[in-house]
């Protein structure tokens, strides 16, 4: 800064320099560089922000370190909610100072090499090309972080506090208790053999109800595309009409169809072979209940998918396996079977997914009952819909929490793994 | 056995396959109409062929002054224009940045897509109930739309950047050459030709309200805010039994138009799904 503007020669000016003005203060290095209008715009939006949102930072970080001091006065959940988002405004504030310091130094380095500064003109095209990409991402972003990501973090960060039905704001405060509630969920008798019982039964839930309604799909696909059959577009209309009713409404009327007493299933159908069976009151038939009414509503979905791909596989690959003498097993093992596999692979690992997570059928059908006793949980809950009890009736938002965490980390390592085998994501890791 | 009378036989077997599930799949659905049609409102006395059937039920809906029918239709209505509106510009901004633009960030967003697309909505309710209630959008649609249109982002900004993937970018360059810049190549070039995908976007975000009951049920609060899946799950929640044949008929009134919808759809549905989803 000592030098006046253009003399510096080749070699003088210093990148290391640039990076410590602009780490102490955002745009200083900026000027340094001789980017006046630039270093001053920086130093702008730095001051700006630390006034305007310094104070609320200051206070959010506060709040969450202590969860606040008095009682009725400190609302321990809203300073958790003020903590995250000062936390977010912290992290993105430090993004854009790093962004500052990158550039410091870039711009010194090509001083350094004697190349000039570009002109204003050539300086706003430059950050209308640079930039233009974030500020298409930016609304996205901006409801991606308050809708999405804020409430992830806030679900995390419950499971590690006190927060439940004796112990609420604003008469109580909360308290961080570290790894607590997760040390309760494995040692506590009371919790840790709800957990296995409903854990046990979402891992079979999961497993039973998508592959059957995955292997009925397939079957329907084969049948219903063997060149023999007629009326095929009235055939698959009818078979992809569950999937066209919405499912809350099929739900709750085969609640009613399932009722043991004047449900249609007991009164009309079973009737007729002396047959009483208590669906909605023993957890096993509860249970088959659920996985019948799943299949149900599962397979259009994939018998749709299925029978696209069917039709696009190439005729020759059967006439060529006919000529061999390949058995009709054969081709459907090594040809059909992979083919339709590979093609929807990453969809049919999502309807795995979507079942671990179904909240609507295990809720609506009958609310995860049947109850039973000396148990938290009901007969057919499964994590997820135990997770909804645990919130929404009885207030244990901290265990809730916990289990949700762990529910998370399932699903998402589950879901990477098998993504990451998939053609798609291994092209998008490559760029 | 001839190779001709197999072969019949199989036709044959494919065909009673056929008719059971025609079985099993019509059966709840007429068992619904035919409720529906019951003079009483209690499933205890309601009959799959009642001899004296009545249109009682849908008149009831539609002109007691108890029914809050037509109001539910209308919320949902504009939750889901709005949702399919906005979902569908928000997300193909998002999609376009990811798929033309090459900045910091790019590579871990994609993966956080991935990653956020699987939690559950369940996990961020609670979250999501304080944060309406300290902005004051509790028990309002406008609350209810913007967090629909927040959420579907991860999902359907991977499905759209995955189609938009596919068009080639010789089209990019020779719009620029002809002088469009970043809005112009999007708005000439991608948004036409990504017509496809964008109107699968808009119809599952179009229908999710009509389908979700979850969110309302924690959004809203008062009746007369209530769309129709929560209105109804309320309807039959209450009085189960006693409310079950006017339950069956409004759920047919949203049903069929739903039905009609997505059978008419389903062929865009698919391949937009398997275009944008596998070959991303």
């Amino acid at each position: 800064m000592t030098k006046q503007g253009g003399e510096v020669s080749k070699g003088k000016h210093s990148p290391v320099f640039a990076m410590i003005l602009s780490a102490i203060l955002a745009g200083l290095g900026q000027i340094y560089n001789r980017r006046y209008l630039k270093g001053i715009l920086f130093i702008v939006l730095e001051v700006s922000f630390m006034l305007t949102l310094g104070r609320f930072i200051n206070y959010g970080l506060w709040g969450f370190r202590t969860l606040g001091v008095t009682p009725m006065e400190d609302h321990s959940i809203f300073l958790i909610i003020y903590g995250l988002i000062s936390l977010i405004l912290v992290v993105f504030a430090l993004g854009l100072y790093v962004l500052n310091i990158l550039d410091a130094k870039r711009n010194a380095e090509r001083l350094k090499n004697g190349e000039p500064n570009p002109t204003f003109g050539e300086t706003i095209r430059n950050i209308w090309d640079r930039g233009f990409p974030y500020l298409f991402i930016t609304p996205g972003l901006f409801m991606l972080t308050f809708i999405v990501i804020l409430p992830i973090l806030f679900t995390v960060s419950l499971a590690f506090t006190d927060y439940n039905q004796y112990n609420s704001p604003p008469g109580n405060l909360l308290n961080w208790v570290g790894f607590e509630n997760f040390k309760k969920l494995v040692t506590l008798d009371t919790w840790s053999q709800t957990f296995f019982d409903v854990f046990t039964w979402t891992i079979v839930w999961t497993v039973v109800a998508t592959t059957m309604q995955i292997a009925l799909g397939l079957f329907l696909a084969i049948m219903a595309n063997d060149p023999r059959i007629r009326f095929k577009k009235l055939i698959r209309t009818v078979l992809i009409l569950p999937w066209a009713v919405p499912a809350f409404v099929t739900i709750l009327i085969f609640s009613a169809m399932f009722n043991g007493e004047f449900g249609t299933i007991n009164r009309d159908i079973l009737s007729l072979f002396g047959l009483k069976i208590p669906w909605m009151l023993d957890p096993f038939w509860t249970k088959i209940a659920l996985i019948m009414i799943q299949t149900w509503l599962g397979f259009p979905f994939v018998f749709a998918l299925f029978t696209g791909v069917l039709q696009s596989i190439s005729k020759d690959w059967y006439e060529a396996a006919e000529v061999d003498g390949g058995s009709r097993w054969q081709k459907f093992r090594y040809i059909t079977f992979p083919h339709v596999m590979y093609a929807t692979a990453p969809l049919l690992i999502m309807q795995y997914a979507g079942n671990f997570n179904n909240f609507n059928i295990i809720y609506l059908f009958n609310e995860g009952g049947p109850p039973i006793p000396g148990k938290r949980a009901g007969g057919t809950d499964i994590l997820i819909s135990w997770v909804y009890d645990l919130t929404f009736e009885i207030n244990q938002y901290n265990m809730a929490a916990a289990i949700t965490i762990i529910l998370g980390l399932i699903v998402t390592g589950f879901a990477f793994y098998q993504f990451r085998k998939t053609r798609s994501f291994k092209e998008e890791g490559n760029i | 056995m001839s190779r001709k009378t197999k072969s019949r036989l199989e036709v044959a077997t494919i065909y009673l396959v056929i008719f059971v599930m025609f079985v099993i799949i019509f059966y709840p659905l007429l068992w619904t109409v035919g409720m529906s049609l019951n003079p009483g409102t209690s499933l205890y006395a309601a009959e799959l062929f009642p001899d004296n059937w009545t249109l009682d039920h849908y008149k009831w809906l539609f002109t007691d002054p108890d029914s809050d029918y037509l109001i539910w239709y209308k919320n949902s209505l504009i939750v889901a224009a709005a949702n399919a509106f906005f979902s569908v510009i928000l997300t193909s901004f998002v999609a376009y940045a990811f798929s033309r633009y090459r900045f910091i960030g790019r590579k871990y967003g994609l993966y956080a897509f991935l990653l956020l697309q699987m939690f559950p909505a369940i996990m961020a309710m609670v979250a999501i109930y304080i944060l309406l209630n300290l902005i004051g959008l509790l028990d309002t649609l406008t609350g209810l739309i913007l967090v629909y249109i927040g959420g579907q982002i991860p999902f359907n900004a991977w499905l759209v950047k995955g189609y938009f993937d596919t068009i080639p970018g010789e089209l990019d360059d020779a719009a620029r050459i002809d002088g469009a810049g970043h809005f112009g190549v999007f708005f000439r070039i991608m948004l036409p030709l990504a017509k496809p995908i964008l109107g699968v976007v808009a119809l599952f975000n179009f229908m999710a309200p009509f389908m979700d009951f979850l969110l309302p049920r924690i959004v809203l609060r008062s009746p007369e805010n209530f769309t129709l899946a929560l209105g109804l799950f309320n309807f039959i929640n209450q009085q189960f039994a006693n409310n079950f044949t006017r339950f069956a008929a409004g759920s047919i009134l949203i049903a069929v138009p739903i039905a009609v919808v997505y059978l008419l759809s389903q062929r865009y549905l698919i391949t937009g799904l398997t275009a944008g989803g596998t070959k991303g």
